[in-house]
């Protein structure tokens, strides 16, 4: 590690340069002293029962396991079963272009592919399971990220990077054959609609009759116009200008946000309840869809991605300095499916509900055709490819403590809809407590009241009670009385960035779409005509401004809904992944090593065909979307809702029985996949025809200049 | 001690730089230069439009 590495190097060199007995025995010794230490924090919060945890176990346990597993398991599966060499001339060098093959430091790349791969999942997802208690999302987010996730993001992103930056779907082509590659396309296509939908809606419950948080989210898309204006006119190019304004005025709009909260006048001006911020949030995305890039989306792409990087360090260092107790027990009843945030049992749903941060296919995305165009030597890949998911994984781990350090009473009373607990104050509080975690109005009030909010109920979704999370954190380390500007900059830092995804998501939609449509009518293709653009913008508004309608309008909160159809999608995304890699393993006849992929794909399998088929078959009407669909059309029949609920209730039902036909859509594409697969495998180990390896051939590399490697 | 500060301090000035794109046009010319010198270049605001439509075309950001 200290020793200086020369820029090319043979195996053989390897071994003669090996440092002198002592250091090797003293570095063993090193590793041994994090293995105990890892073992010990796992241990202790896995077994620990009653007493109270500090987060500081969560932080050691999580640091000493990624240290491991990075050190070892991904070293490993670099040498011996991906092969990494560093002789060899990657895209980036051999392409070279100046514009989207260029080889890059790897510390440059790291932190490009950090910033694309970490979104508001991780945030999120822990924030709902932690329903099931601290231990299970926390175990998942740990060995889900070591052995699935990591080795999903850095097994595509080598194989992308030996096949010129391909992207997941032509390499599913290219390797499997027509019935893959399509399959990924379309799952890709379909995972970003539920997505957007989801996301939308996360944001459209942190703002719901909060005139602070809907002013300052409001406020963030004239800031990025004025950024986008900068950065284009002004002072074209000048990235670091423009950032430093944005963030300056987005800073300024959280203090004002509060000032217009404070003046009647202002303040019903952004006071709106949640459809009509869902239809705004709907026209948004269509504005944002059809403008320039350079006026809203790239400019608030810059300021997200500052916000979120430092946010995140800013979280990091809050909990090692505060060190706050847990609260929430490692287990709580709700591990029986009947969890007031999201139905279903622990297995498989608290695997469904944490995909970002353990595993998201959606990352195979990222790791095949923008990030290989980069890379400047194969050697690189473990560290951006394994090491990038890591420090996902470490973002997902904050959010399940900034969740767990309330009171679980507080946590249910933010997070469970009021179709679920009532919607009266003393109604949801009373039942609340009656599972046995204590809460009153008055606590809710002196919350809601210090994070400047009339409300904090059933504001579902994780953003809220994240957000009142990270205030205590925060106010605790950095000013107690800060507290309402610390609620409102976590959301406006959260809406920011989902706003991103929503914008870069529905933009990327138009593009498939067209690209789709262009087969049937070649002029739908061109993607700078505009009639086809605003057509096919259009199209993909609609289709997940359905969802988040429907999710809006839904007493029960839409998130029950949404998020697993969500996360089940994106685990299907990440097996598609996992199959091509898995195929591309075998077909180069290291069928040995094809558990690596093989087992994080045959899980996968098995948690979303579980969940699929308890979403359709579970007669739990919280669960089943047929028995949903079913109860609902019998209280409907017997009269037996109050008008409101009777005038969406065919709506409702009807979104039931897509949301099942969607379901039962997306595990038959992953088993096409998985068969198509298995059937390739199979023909290469009968010796007969398959499609061939699509690798390009061996060059060698001619970079060996000093700022290439550090 | 003082020099290695502001070599530290320079490196991590040229790494933010970098990372977030605002020597772009700098590397831009800095490629031309090497590889196609005869070739007329961008002005600074058409290489930003150019790159910045370039770069939003694909999967740029993730969930």
């Amino acid at each position: 590690m200290s020793h200086k590495i020369p820029a090319i190097q043979t195996d053989y060199t390897m071994k003669t340069n090996l440092p002198p007995r002592t250091t090797r025995l003293a570095t063993r010794a090193i590793w041994l002293v994090v293995a105990l230490l890892g073992a010990a924090a796992v241990g202790g919060i896995a077994l620990n029962r009653g007493e109270t945890l500090n987060a500081l176990w969560f932080i050691t346990a999580a640091l000493c396991v990624y240290a491991i597993a990075y050190r070892f398991y991904a070293a490993w599966i670099a040498a011996t079963v991906l092969g990494i060499d560093e002789t060899r001339a990657t895209p980036a060098e051999r392409l070279s272009n100046g514009r989207d093959f260029i080889p890059t430091h790897r510390w440059i790349v790291f932190g490009h592919h950090f910033a694309a791969i970490a979104g508001p999942g991780p945030l999120i997802g822990p924030t709902l399971a932690a329903q099931f208690g601290y231990l299970p999302g926390t175990l998942w987010i740990l060995f889900g990220a070591v052995l699935g996730g990591c080795v999903q993001d850095m097994v595509t992103l080598f194989f992308s990077t030996r096949r010129d930056g391909r992207s997941l779907g032509q390499m599913a082509r290219d390797e499997l054959g027509n019935i893959g590659g399509s399959a990924a396309l379309v799952a890709t296509f379909l995972i970003m609609i539920i997505l957007i939908a989801v996301l939308g809606l996360v944001v459209v419950n942190a703002m719901k009759n909060s005139p602070w948080a809907t002013s300052t989210v409001a406020a963030t898309l004239p800031i990025a116009m004025i950024v986008g204006l900068y950065m284009y006119k002004l002072r074209p190019g000048r990235v670091l200008e423009g950032s430093a304004l944005g963030v300056t005025l987005l800073l300024l709009a959280v203090v004002a946000g509060g000032w217009v909260d404070s003046i009647p006048g202002l303040r019903v001006l952004f006071d709106h309840p949640g459809l009509t911020l869902a239809f705004a949030v709907i026209a948004y995305g269509f504005a944002a869809a059809i403008l320039p890039v350079w006026l809203l989306l790239a400019p608030r792409d810059y300021l997200s991605t500052f916000m979120k990087l430092g946010t995140i360090i800013l979280l990091i260092i809050a909990i090692l300095w505060l060190r706050p107790d847990i609260k929430m027990p490692a287990l709580t009843q709700f591990t029986d499916g009947s969890g007031p945030i999201f139905g279903g049992a622990l297995f498989p749903f608290v695997f469904i509900t944490i995909a970002c941060g353990a595993v998201s296919g959606f990352h195979a995305l990222i790791s095949s055709g923008t990030t290989p165009k980069l890379i400047s030597n194969e050697r690189d890949i473990r560290m951006i490819g394994y090491g990038g998911m890591v420090l996902e994984s470490l973002v997902a781990m904050m959010a399940m403590i900034a969740a767990t350090v309330l009171d679980p009473g507080v946590f249910f009373a933010i997070n469970a809809p009021a179709g679920i607990v009532g919607k009266e104050a003393a109604e949801a509080v009373a039942t609340i407590s009656s599972w046995g975690f204590p809460v009153s109005v008055e606590q809710m009030n002196l919350i809601a009241r210090q994070m400047g909010e009339a409300t904090l109920f059933a504001r579902t979704g994780g953003a809220p009670s994240l957000a009142v999370g990270m205030a205590s954190i925060f106010g605790s380390a950095f000013g107690e009385h800060l507290l309402a500007l610390w609620y409102h900059f976590a959301i406006m830092f959260e809406a920011v960035f989902i706003l991103t995804t929503l914008d870069a998501g529905t933009r990327v939609g138009r593009f498939m779409l067209q690209d789709l449509l262009g087969n049937i009518w070649q002029p739908l293709g061109r993607t700078s005509w505009y009639p086809s653009m605003l057509f096919s913008s259009a199209v993909v508004v609609a289709a997940w401004g359905y969802f988040l309608y429907i999710g809006v309008i839904d007493p029960n909160g839409g998130v029950n809904i949404l998020w697993p159809l969500f996360g089940i999608s994106n685990q299907i995304l990440a097996a598609i992944a996992l199959c091509v890699a898995t195929g591309i393993l075998v077909k180069s006849g290291k069928l040995k090593y094809a558990w690596v992929t093989g087992v994080p794909l045959l899980w996968l399998v098995i948690i979303t065909s579980t969940a699929t088929w308890q979403k359709l078959t579970s007669d739990d009407p919280r669960i089943g979307f047929l028995a949903a669909a079913q109860s609902l059309s019998d209280k409907l029949a017997s009269g037996m809702l109050p008008p409101d609920k009777a005038a969406v209730a065919p709506q409702l039902i009807f979104n039931q029985q897509l949301d099942a036909a969607l379901v039962l859509f997306f595990a038959a594409l992953l088993w096409l996949i998985v068969l198509d697969m298995l059937r390739v495998c199979a023909r290469h180990l009968q010796g007969k025809p398959v499609p061939p390896l699509s690798e390009e051939p061996h060059q060698p590399t001619q970079l060996e200049q000093a700022w290439q490697r550090d | 001690m003082a020099t290695r500060l502001t070599h530290g301090l320079s490196a991590l000035w040229r790494a933010i730089r970098e990372l977030s794109g605002d020597d772009g046009y700098e590397r831009y010319l800095a490629h031309r230069a090497a590889n196609h010198p005869e070739q007329a270049v961008l002005s600074r605001r058409d290489w930003f439009a150019a790159q910045q439509q370039q770069q939003w075309t694909g999967i740029k950001r993730c969930c």
